[in-house]
């Protein structure tokens, strides 16, 4: 035992060691990033990078705190995650000198409720959550998010919900008009009651697969996210992403300053390498999201600038960031969420 | 008649191929199709191939396969150790004390949830220090291993007759002849059966591993998970490819070595 | 029939004596990297939850009354039983259970023949069980459902022959869960029952056949009782892990519902957060788990012990 941990001190240093040297160390969402935009970095800074993935804002929290904090430099956590790990102490901040690219922000994404001033954080992507259909099997009005809770004849059974507590009960909450955090038993009760009523037509639930089942056709309508709907759409699916009057769901993806980043120098270069406009534009165009950054237009592919899915029409119900409830409301919708899949 | 034989066996083990197959047919097959999409058929193309080899994500798929199959030699291998001291243990030792108790601990990997598992080991590893990377990977990997290894082990121990054992030792064997040329060739077939076990569990997990590595250290399904869980990509398919084309040769070799080291014997 | 059972005494073989030593690498590595992290996992469980994912080391029993006990949606009602979780894992039980009589229907023919085959090519079958286990489980389950999808090869084919006239619903459904474990454990029940089918005296099935035993007969009497070692091996070895999947009802079943696993995963990789009530879930999970094993090894080592 003795030897083993010797052995495990002896890894230590050279992991140690090897962070001194120019590296990186980033906590990302799987299939985020192209490697090579990873590769211009290095070869602009000689910066090793050495990225690991996530599943979920919640995943990338638990590991965090179960002792990887202090490993990594960055992750990117989505607006009411940074909150989350901002009032846990676990983000560093840096001053605008420290990120001198900090102006090619767009000014609506600089003073964000989640991290006022941008001291911690940087836009990485951002884009909303509705739903899309697949015109090949239904061509009738979406409008509203009814599709998808009380989903027309041609599509009940056919419908694939995120398997997502936050955006489904927004979504639901959105559809019944009723407020985000609402401690309002009627209004509980209602969404509850609206959920499990709706879940009868429901087929799937499913978050990374949102995408793949509307392209392989296991379902005709979904869930979504902006940019896995114009996906779709580019591998053959002939789906329609919905702006509903009722409105949807917006978020944004930041790139955080972790506390104790063992390459504190490299992280800020790396944070300022992506808020240069053709960087924020090739992660663009590899995501289908939209950069929180000026001037990327024109390193921008065409089928990205003018997709329907990243261009709302001018009329449509403008979208909500979600609320983070305080605990005593959270459990309710806890509750709710429990009960919609027990 | 034959005792051997009993009708529809043949029949339920070709079956059984049949649907282990077919799955990873369609994954060959479709390794070697130009589009990118798993629902139309560009043609045959070799790029996919070209992608793991020489794409940007080349070094990472290759450092990852690397990892993934030090690891679960050196898991299994280890494990199948363990597992077999302790199966000659549990089943040669006769009645002590704690007997029911270590069967339990011995069940233990298998009865808490993976997820549990990760995030306890992972707390438990930064408690103690212990820098996670390949080295935790291989710990956490030993450890979930043992069982899978022990229980076919300890069932083929089971059925041997300690009288064979018994003799040698009567006719002055020690103890470690006994086992060496009575006991282990007896086992063998539980010994492979269990180390087989124990290395597609660890080439498999994924939940622990992501936890317990370190930052940039990789295995394959750690590697790949992303790009499966959004719609299998055709380069994960080709990699899959290859995995399959080196465990046949493996195989291939294995049995031509045997069949040779038989003949020199015979 | 137990007369039949060889024996397995310890007498004369020498390793009573040197029990500890060679148990002590097993209890050394899981003793302190599983039985350490999970008895923490234990504490973590009468802990109080952070509120969104981590601990506050506050003792309470919430997180097992949140599992047996509730009082309504908004906490005002009287106390009454909680079925909600008690329903997941029975759920659970089920699933796991019919998998492991699938596993073992098709899995001791399987053991059997690949064990009756010359000795030399013995080998070569059980790798043929194994090599599909080179490809990641989540590929294998990806690839599964692109065959047995409503326009997947499968169907079409079906359709093809004529044998049908539309497609299966299969995706999403529990047959295509039940496929998808039996997919993923079959060789986890194979293995153990070849080791112990390979040591089969055939002289006892002749045995039996000299006083007339019929073929059948033979099997449910004489074989059973003496290849049960790998059977319950196998049967552990698919049920246990089974209890916890979530791939395959995920990924074929829609994930409608929760599982044991994907409600234990929740808790820590998903927006309830609650580390307390995900440690709480596992130690149940566990602790039925080990009273079945308990009283298995408990009735084995008097067996042995005659």
């Amino acid at each position: 035992m003795n030897r083993l941990l010797t052995t495990a001190a002896a890894f230590a240093c050279l992991a140690g060691a090897a962070h001194a040297e120019g590296s990186l160390s980033v906590y990302h969402w799987f299939e985020y990033i192209p490697q090579e935009l990873v590769d211009k970095f290095t070869a602009e800074t000689g910066i090793a990078v050495t990225i690991d993935t996530y599943d979920s804002n919640e995943a990338m929290l638990a590991s965090l705190k179960a002792g990887k904090l202090g490993q990594y430099d960055v992750a990117v956590p989505a607006d009411f995650m940074v909150s989350i790990m901002a009032a846990d102490g676990m983000l560093d901040t840096f001053t605008p000198e420290e990120m001198p690219n900090l102006g090619n922000i767009e000014q609506q994404w600089l003073d964000v409720y989640f991290d006022p001033g941008r001291k911690s954080s940087i836009p990485y992507q951002w884009g909303s959550t509705s739903y899309a259909v697949n015109r090949d099997v239904y061509t009738g009005p979406i409008d509203s998010l009814g599709v998808i809770f009380t989903p027309p004849p041609e599509l009940a059974g056919k419908i694939n919900s995120l398997d997502s507590q936050n955006e489904v009960l927004i979504l639901g909450s959105l559809f019944l008009g009723i407020p985000q955090c609402t401690t309002d038993r009627e209004q509980l009760k209602a969404l509850n009651d609206m959920l499990l009523a709706a879940k009868e037509g429901w087929a799937s639930f499913g978050s990374d697969t949102a995408k793949d089942v509307l392209v392989s056709g296991d379902a005709a309508a979904g869930m979504i996210y902006n940019g896995f709907s114009a996906k779709a759409r580019a591998e053959g699916a002939n789906v329609e992403y919905a702006y509903p009057k009722e409105g949807h769901v917006l978020w944004m993806d930041n790139v955080v300053l972790l506390k104790d980043a063992p390459n504190r120098e490299n992280a800020l270069k790396f944070m300022n390498f992506l808020l240069v406009p053709e960087n924020a534009a090739a992660v663009t165009n590899y995501a289908a999201y939209t950069a929180g950054v000026k001037d990327v237009a024109p390193f921008l592919d065409e089928a990205i600038k003018t997709s329907p899915e990243n261009n709302p029409p001018a009329d449509a119900t403008p979208g909500v960031f979600a609320q983070a409830c305080d605990q005593e409301t959270q459990q309710f919708y806890d509750a709710i969420w429990t009960n919609l899949k027990k | 008649m034959d005792l051997r034989r009993y009708p529809g066996f043949r029949a339920m083990t070709l079956l059984c191929l049949v649907i282990l197959y077919t799955p990873l047919i369609v994954i060959t097959v479709y390794s070697f199709n130009a589009s990118t999409s798993i629902t139309t058929w560009g043609g045959f193309s070799w790029r996919w191939y070209a992608d793991v080899f020489t794409g940007p994500e080349a070094p990472r798929f290759r450092a990852a396969a690397w990892n993934s199959l030090t690891i679960a030699l050196i898991a299994a291998t280890t494990a199948t150790l363990i597992a077999t001291a302790a199966a000659v243990a549990m089943v040669r030792g006769g009645r002590f004390r704690g007997k029911s108790a270590t069967f339990t601990l011995i069940n233990l990997p298998l009865m808490v949830p993976e997820i549990v598992i990760a995030v306890a080991t992972l707390i438990f590893f930064s408690m103690i220090g212990l820098t996670t990377g390949y080295l935790t990977i291989l710990i956490a990997h030993i450890t979930f291993c043992i069982p899978f290894a022990y229980l076919p082990i300890a069932a083929r121990l089971q059925g041997i007759e300690a009288t064979y054992e018994q003799a040698a030792r009567d006719l002055y064997a020690t103890r470690a002849q006994a086992f060496r040329l009575i006991l282990l060739p007896l086992m063998m077939p539980g010994v492979i059966s269990g180390y087989l076990l124990a290395f597609i569990i660890s080439l498999d997990d994924f939940i622990i591993t992501n936890f317990v590595k370190g930052a940039g250290m990789e295995t394959l399904p750690t590697a790949i998970f992303g790009s499966v869980k959004q719609g299998i990509k055709p380069n994960i398919m080709a990699i899959s490819t290859m995995m399959l084309a080196v465990s046949v040769l493996l195989v291939t070799l294995s049995y031509f070595v045997n069949r040779a080291g038989q003949k020199t014997r015979a | 029939m137990a007369g039949f059972a060889p024996k397995t005494g310890a007498e004369g073989t020498g390793y009573t004596r040197i029990v500890g030593p060679l148990l002590l690498p097993t209890w050394a590595m899981i003793g302190i990297f599983l039985v350490l992290p999970v008895a923490l996992m234990a504490v973590y469980s009468f802990l109080t939850k952070e509120f969104r994912g981590g601990v506050i080391w506050d003792f309470t029993t919430a997180a097992y009354d949140q599992f047996f006990v509730t009082r309504g949606l908004f906490g005002d009602e009287p106390a009454a039983i909680e079925w909600t979780y008690i329903g997941i894992f029975w759920r659970s039980i089920w699933q796991a259970g019919v998998a492991t009589l699938v596993c073992l229907i098709v899995g001791f023919p399987t053991a059997w023949f690949i064990a009756t085959r010359p000795p030399a090519s013995r080998q070569l079958w059980l790798f043929l069980i194994t090599i599909p286990y080179w490809v990641n489980l989540l590929i294998r389950t990806v690839s599964l459902k692109f065959l047995i999808r409503d326009n997947g090869p499968l169907n079409e084919s079906l359709m093809g022959l004529g044998l049908i006239d539309g497609p299966l619903p299969l995706v999403n459904t529990n047959l295509a869960v039940q496929l998808g474990l039996f997919y993923s454990y079959l060789p986890f029940m194979v293995l153990p029952i070849y080791a112990a089918v390979e040591r089969y005296n055939f002289a006892l099935s002749e045995a039996a056949a000299d006083l007339y035993a019929s073929r059948w007969v033979t099997l449910r009497e004489i074989v059973l009782p003496v290849v049960r070692p790998g059977i319950i091996a196998g049967c552990i070895l698919v049920f246990v892990p089974s209890l916890g999947a979530f791939l395959a009802p995920d990924l074929l079943g829609g994930a409608k519902t929760f599982m044991i696993g994907s409600l234990i995963e929740e808790q820590f990789k998903g927006s309830q957060g609650n580390w307390p009530f995900g440690a709480a879930c596992a130690m149940i999970l566990m602790t039925l788990v080990m009273i079945v094993l308990i009283a298995y090894a408990r009735q084995q080592s008097r067996a042995e012990g005659g």
